[in-house]
């Protein structure tokens, strides 16, 4: 087989295309989940923090922590893990406060994104990136 | 992996009443992501807790899905209102249908 600069090109481009596909479709999840989640409502922000450390060594325990005053539930998903969803947490009339801290797993350096669905219907978000050393899932 | 699970619940023994108060909860579970694959490369299948939930005298406190990224040996922080006297109840429930459980009471001084 002889290689020619065209054939090197596309050779070249088609493994550009392999490379893309999986954060695309790890995208397209994410916008999947957050749609199925508030129904397709505008997502604002502020009143809610998310709080993770901004260096993850290792990403099978990464300390989170969520706190949105007034929601009524919680979403976490992570952009980059093989599954993205995190948790859902759901508050009820006995939680004193809008805030629950949990460990999760993390592929790799990725974005944490809390979604809240507030008393009043509305939906906040906020995101953080989280650089990790060692990823969490195995392989 | 119904064995070897153990709930481990810290909550304090005494509330002022309507106070709030910090419970931290932690189970040994493996959660086995169904990401991982074993020395033979054959998918090892998952085996999570899939769902917490508190309860106050019959009221709900926090309900949690899990989902495979949460990391082994789930860990919770959260707080909670303790309006009167009684039993803070915790479950877990396991993929394979086993469900965990620890009572803990708290006094209303």
């Amino acid at each position: 087989m002889e290689f020619t600069r065209r054939g090197a090109i596309a050779i070249s481009a088609g493994f550009a295309a392999a490379l893309m596909l999986p954060t695309r479709a790890a995208r397209a999840a994410i916008d999947e989940q957050i749609a199925a989640f508030t129904g397709g409502a505008e997502v604002g922000s502020g009143g809610i923090t998310l709080t993770t450390p901004e260096i993850a060594e290792n990403g099978n325990t990464v300390p989170i922590e969520v706190d949105a005053p007034g929601a009524e539930e919680i979403l976490v998903l992570a952009s980059n893990n093989p599954t993205p969803e995190v948790a859902t947490f759901r508050f009820g009339p006995l939680a004193g406060k809008q805030k629950a801290a949990t460990r999760v797993r993390l592929a790799g350096t990725q974005d944490v994104i809390a979604i809240a669905r507030m008393g009043d219907g509305s939906f906040v978000q906020a995101a953080n990136e989280v650089k990790v050393t060692i990823g969490g899932c195995g392989g | 992996m119904a064995q070897d699970v153990k709930p481990r619940v810290r909550v304090p023994k005494t509330a002022s009443a309507g106070g709030s108060v910090t419970i931290k909860t932690l189970i040994s579970h493996r959660m086995e992501s169904g990401q991982r694959k074993d020395s033979d490369g054959n998918l090892i299948p998952r085996s999570i807790i899939n769902r917490f939930t508190v309860e106050f005298n019959g009221q709900n406190v926090i309900d949690v899905d899990l989902a495979p990224a949460i990391s082994t040996n789930p860990y919770f922080e959260f707080e909670a209102i303790v309006p009167e006297t009684g039993d803070m109840k915790f479950t877990w429930y396991d993929d394979d249908g086993s469900v965990y459980e620890d009572v803990q009471s708290i006094t209303v001084a």
